[in-house]
């Protein structure tokens, strides 16, 4: 059953030279091949989440090439992984789906269809890898083609922004080389596992200097590719020009996984992370959050505002994963896939206004809940998601970050957290009374709902939104959101696990 | 004496933060970058360089000697690669900035703010 590992990187990566390939003669190709590596790679991740429950250790391996562990690369899924490739697989398959008739209007659909499926690839690869550099090699695939891809088109808006966006990530990448290098020079071996046992075995006296050197370079190397305060500037530039299906992709999964998922399992499971810089990330996470929903507030472009909210739904995740304790990880944890899930779906119902009424301007959109009842539906749920309100998703991670804020006794953090709810809440009553009930000066007439294929994924991360408060159920619980905690909670013990199983 | 290349090394690395902080035109930034990715690969090369040792290759004629480390060199070589890919990105995009603004000045560039 382990051979499936590879299979996460293998398909769309064949995917994407299919496409190159043959995708210039038919659209209709490139459509339904896109459409099916997406249902692929999602299919398998269920099936490996029901394995994983099911092996001894929680825990599975494969060995590419045959080669054993610290000299060759090892492939290693467990919970917290399974949880980073469900979300990804499935936020990538309805913007998939959504991108067969939005990308329509562009030419040259198939190079699209190739640049999204080298991007999913990508993500796989650094969610499924466990050798340090590999995982460099991957987020850089990734990043490359989502550079790219915020390119795509003609205006002039997503050329700035994509050089932006272009530099910021070349001078981050760079820095995770650098401290990829010292590793090596440090510790000689590029393997995750072999890397934190060497480390916890080493006796040196500049150990602990080291480690907090490295880490302080990983949180700024991966801090730009998650668009964490200090280093946020590129993001909401990326995110408004991108198509819409790719502000989701990016907004959803791609900078949870280059930026938080690399920069945790790093930090907790291979060096441990120590009191002060778990405390970095919190104040980090503050920041995000405050400073990204009052940046927010000023917005009237709906994917910029969108894409400021993205900033401090982040600090949400990072504050509830710094706070390290378990009720707080489970918060930041649950969190990720929810904003994965409703952040997806606000970029979807904006790609769907755009595409409409050709305007991203609030104040000139208006009256869309009778003429577009299904999107106004869609971004309804979305917008009462992600402002916190019962019974739906976000309203749960939250609760449980500012319970595990104030059972931590970080009061100020809860206080934060609580104030930048109601802002959020503020902001998207914004959203929807001048974008979707209000009336507009400007008449619209000949609107009509958009095609099923972009009304499909809308619908279906709606039901997600409703329904995904019941993983928190505890029967379902103990199989899935608790083992993902557990995962980061044994910190390093993960590599012991991982050696045992080469 | 022996820290001298990596002092050197850090030089290389700030000159090219120095070009993409502070210059204003896009062109010296892909440059700075570029240097960036140059002194990172000349500090991968130096992690696995050890004094009076011969090259990574095991002939059957040849006599066992120290030998440098030879995976910081596979490294550097996909961190050409992806320099590479980075590069002629850039470089495309600035020559469509380009036809789009008809000029290389970033400050010129602002189209999108807030």
């Amino acid at each position: 059953m382990n051979n499936i590992i590879p299979l996460f990187v293998i398909i769309p990566l064949a995917g994407a030279f299919l496409n190159s390939l043959l995708g210039r003669f038919s659209k209709l190709f490139s459509d339904i091949l896109s459409n099916i590596v997406c249902i692929l790679t999602t299919f398998f991740s269920f099936v490996i989440l029901f394995n994983l429950n099911l092996s001894p250790n929680n825990i599975l391996t494969y060995r590419v090439g045959g080669w054993v562990a610290p000299i060759g690369i090892m492939l290693v899924v467990d919970h917290l992984s399974v949880l980073m490739l469900l979300t990804v697989n499935l936020v990538a398959l309805c913007c998939c789906i959504y991108s067969i008739s939005y990308m329509e209007k562009y030419t040259d659909k198939w190079k699209y269809y190739a640049l999204f499926m080298i991007m999913l690839a990508g993500m796989n690869g650094v969610i499924i890898t466990s050798d340090i550099f590999n995982m460099y090699v991957f987020l850089e695939i990734a990043a490359i083609a989502s550079y790219a891809l915020v390119a795509f088109g003609d205006e002039s808006e997503k050329l700035e922004a994509s050089f932006k966006y272009l530099v910021l990530g070349s001078v981050a990448s760079a820095i995770i080389l650098l401290s990829i290098a010292l590793i090596y020079s440090y510790v000689s071996s590029l393997n995750l596992a072999d890397i934190s046992l060497t480390l916890s075995n080493m006796v040196d006296v500049n150990k602990v200097y080291f480690i907090k050197f490295i880490s302080l370079l990983l949180i700024v190397g991966f801090g730009v590719k998650s668009a964490l305060v200090p280093f946020h500037s590129w993001l909401p530039d990326a995110h408004q020009s991108a198509p819409a299906p790719i502000s989701a992709m990016s907004s959803g999964v791609l900078i949870k996984t280059l930026g938080i998922y690399a920069m945790v399992r790093i930090l907790f499971n291979i060096f441990g992370v120590g009191q002060k810089i778990l405390s970095i990330i919190v104040i980090l996470g503050l920041l995000s959050m405050f400073v990204g929903v009052i940046l927010a507030l000023y917005q009237w472009d709906y994917k910029r505002l969108l894409a400021y909210h993205s900033i401090s739904q982040f600090g949400y995740i990072i504050l509830g994963i710094g706070l390290a304790t378990p009720l707080g990880i489970l918060g930041g944890l649950f969190h990720l896939i929810n904003h994965s899930v409703f952040k997806s779906l606000l970029f979807l119902t904006s790609g769907a206004t755009e595409s409409t009424l050709g305007t991203r301007d609030l104040r000139r959109m208006g009256e869309l809940n009778k003429k577009m009842p299904l999107t106004t539906f869609s971004a309804l749920i979305g917008s009462m998601s992600i402002s916190g309100i019962p019974p739906f998703n976000g309203f749960w991670s939250k609760l449980i970050i500012i319970v595990a804020c104030i059972q931590a006794k970080q009061y100020f953090a809860g206080f934060i957290a609580t104030i930048v709810s109601f802002l959020t809440l503020s902001s998207f009553t914004k959203v929807l009374k001048y974008g979707f009930y209000g009336k507009s000066e400007v008449n619209y007439e000949n609107i009509k709902e958009v095609p099923g294929a972009m009304v499909v994924p809308m619908i279906i991360l709606s039901l997600c939104c409703i329904f995904m408060g019941l993983l928190l159920l505890p029967h379902i619980r103990q199989y899935f959101l608790d083992n993902v905690v557990n995962v980061l909670q044994q910190g390093t013990i993960y590599a012991t696990k991982v050696f045992e199983l080469r | 004496m022996s820290h001298l290349p990596y002092i050197l090394c850090l030089i290389l690395f700030l000159i090219g933060l120095y070009a993409v902080l502070v210059k204003k035109n896009l062109i010296k930034i892909i440059i700075g970058l570029g240097i960036i990715d140059y002194s990172l690969n000349l500090f991968l090369v130096l992690i696995g360089y050890k004094k009076q040792s011969i090259f990574p290759i095991l002939s059957k004629d040849t006599q066992i000697q120290p030998m440098v480390d030879p995976l910081p060199q596979a490294l550097v070589l996909t961190a050409i690669v992806i320099g590479l890919a980075v590069t002629m990105l850039m470089v495309a995009i600035a020559i469509r900035l380009y036809e789009k603004y008809e000029t290389f000045d970033i400050t010129q560039i602002r189209k999108l703010k807030g």
